[in-house]
């Protein structure tokens, strides 16, 4: 693996080389990078209730504000379209990506016909589809994850539950395009992951992000479903958690009173941050976002090994490490 | 166990029931049959060591990053702290963690060889079963070598959250690589394999191999059944069922594992040694 170097960074981040005095690049001012930035730190159950609040804006809540158009692309050429996962072209200030998400309903009704969200293996089929088509057309690739978990039940099973979203991770870790990924909601374990490998990975600032549900972990380790809370907090699932962990690189503030309270000013939080990370994103060097992507996931775990060298530090934004490891 | 026997004549530590089919069976005679069963072939779970022993050329085994051991990236308590857990699991099973890795040869072919232990936390993926497969993988990648892992486990690994769950993003990427070079990965699903090893490393190998009866499913089935609300028929998320459904390759009876894998691994071994269409 080639090593970043000067001249490279010059050309990544062209004239800004002004590091601040935290040693980072100059961030998104719309952005969370650090938690003590948070004015309030919601506690892990709020974070919970505040994600999966049914008035909270979903996928295409999001898609129809945040982008100038829209195209939806149907189905997974094997089976059926998963109404779980939603996805197509669309257009950010003129330019073309590709949106995958996955979509809750706003009602019963709708919660029903979407599966509550949790995507059936064709889902993540489709959405394997149109991460190719990202791929072999050079467009950038963004996600929305938003759901309880890959869904559970038999038919799940019998079609291919794992090897979906094992593909599907596989995929993305190794797609030769930008990726930027939005946790907008729930994420729940590989059923999220399967729409989370992305060279910067940014969530809502209620967002949580999930091994397992709080109660399914309350159930085992509490063999009871009413510590959920206990577990919400022990897990670190939210925000400021994933943020101290490195799972997520950056927040999006919501509007004062949470996501739900105002659709439209979270959709515009969520637009400047894509605007910005996408072109920070299209000025890396295809081998170098490879590489960097490699590296984000590869630094996860912390280890205890006597005798070795001392474990590397927790993951930093791609472009941190590019500035660490350019004045190295 | 049979009619008319009173329990206390199969002391344990001798003797043991086939869940199949209630042969009292005699300890030193199963493990000397491989944790087969004698009468009806029910595999029993074989921990990693013996696994080890079965599969790879006599003596050609050579352990690697022995010493990795799990931090605490939570500061992780439910009803103990999760060191102690860990230090727990130790003690009990002599093994630092879920899994063994290290070099080997099965029918004279090159590996690297990763082997999950049920014992240790019931097989649970946390970072150092990511880490030592993802080091198994860059290992086999730089010395041109195949890769053959074999699964036994509940999945992520709880105490370690989200970290856990990242594991499986940065064994794929490893595991994306190696794919790419064109080295051989076998996958072999032991009894049993679920949740996210299934969703990540288990379900992709050039060959999947099942041993028979094994237990493979995405979910828990108290999960699965509690979704439907009703029961699921037998053998619903057996190693059958997965090789009828077309996600197995085959199912290999225990005995027949090394001679197995070491004819696939001779049969990919050319292309992955020809430099010239590496990618």
């Amino acid at each position: 693996m080639e090593p970043l170097t000067v001249s490279m960074l010059d050309r990544i981040t062209g004239t800004k080389r002004t590091v601040e005095g935290n040693g980072h690049l100059p961030v998104d001012a719309n952005l969370i990078t650090e938690p003590a930035q948070l004015a309030s730190r919601a506690t892990p159950w709020e974070a919970v209730q505040a994600a999966r609040n049914i008035q909270r804006p979903h996928t295409l809540d999001i898609i129809g504000r945040v982008f100038d158009r829209f195209h939806e692309l149907h189905g997974d050429r094997g089976f059926r379209d998963d109404p779980a996962i939603v996805g197509g072209i669309a257009d950010l200030d003129g330019r073309p990506v590709v949106v995958v998400g996955e979509q809750k309903g706003a009602s019963t009704e709708e919660n029903i016909a979407r599966n509550f969200g949790m995507p059936h293996p064709e889902g993540y089929r489709k959405a394997m589809r149109l991460y190719r088509l990202a791929e072999k057309f050079h467009l950038p690739l963004i996600t929305f994850i938003d759901t309880p978990g890959a869904y559970p039940g038999p038919e799940g099973e019998e079609r291919g539950q794992a090897e979906a979203i094992a593909q599907s991770i596989l995929l993305m870790a190794r797609l030769q395009t930008p990726i930027i990924v939005v946790i907008l909601g729930e994420g729940g374990s590989g059923g999220a992951l399967a729409l989370g490998v992305g060279d910067v990975v940014l969530a809502l600032q209620n967002a949580i992000y999930s091994v397992i549900s709080p109660e399914g972990c309350a159930a085992i380790l509490w063999r009871s479903p009413a510590e959920a809370e206990r577990a919400a907090k022990a897990m670190r699932i939210s925000g400021p958690d994933l943020l101290e962990l490195g799972v997520v690189d950056a927040l999006i503030p919501e509007p004062a009173g949470g996501a739900h309270t105002d659709h439209a000013a979270t959709a515009a939080a969520i637009r400047t941050a894509l605007a910005a990370q996408l072109a920070k994103l299209e000025r890396v060097p295809a081998a170098d976002l490879m590489s960097a992507r490699y590296e984000r996931f590869r630094a996860f775990g912390a280890l205890d090994e006597p005798g070795a060298a001392p474990p590397p530090p927790p993951p930093d934004s791609w472009w941190r490490r590019i500035v660490k490891r350019a004045s190295s | 166990m049979p009619f008319g026997r009173k329990p206390n004549e199969f002391p344990s530590h001798l003797w043991t029931q086939c869940p199949s089919c209630n042969e009292m069976l005699f300890n030193k005679q199963l493990a000397r049959n491989l944790n087969v069963c004698t009468k009806c072939e029910h595999h029993f779970r074989l921990g990693a060591r013996e696994r080890i022993d079965l599969l790879v050329d006599k003596g050609s085994f050579h352990e690697h990053d022995a010493a990795l051991t799990s931090g605490d990236p939570l500061g992780f308590t439910d009803s103990k702290p999760y060191p102690e857990r860990i230090a727990a699991a130790q003690t009990k099973s002599g093994e630092k963690d879920a899994i063994i890795t290290g070099e080997a040869t099965i029918g004279d072919n090159p590996v690297i060889l990763a082997v999950m232990d049920f014992e240790f936390m019931g097989g649970s993926m946390g970072a150092v079963v990511g880490e030592k497969i993802t080091r198994a993988a860059e290992r086999a990648l730089a010395e041109r070598r195949a890769l053959v892992i074999v699964s036994a486990s509940g999945g992520a690994r709880m105490q370690e959250g989200t970290i856990a769950l990242m594991q499986m993003a940065k064994i794929l990427g490893a595991l994306a690589r190696l794919d790419q070079a064109r080295l051989p990965y076998v996958s072999v699903i032991t009894d049993p394999t679920t949740g996210g090893v299934l969703a990540s490393y288990a379900s992709l190998g050039d060959v999947i191999v099942a041993e028979p009866g094994a237990l493979v499913r995405f979910s828990g089935e108290r999960v699965t059944s509690g979704t439907v609300g009703e029961k699921l028929p037998t053998g619903f998320g057996r190693a059958e069922f997965l090789l009828e459904r077309g996600f197995i390759d085959q199912i290999v009876p225990r005995p027949q594992l090394r001679e197995r894998i070491g004819f696939f691994l001779t049969a990919f071994r050319a292309a992955s040694q020809d430099l010239r269409w590496s990618l």
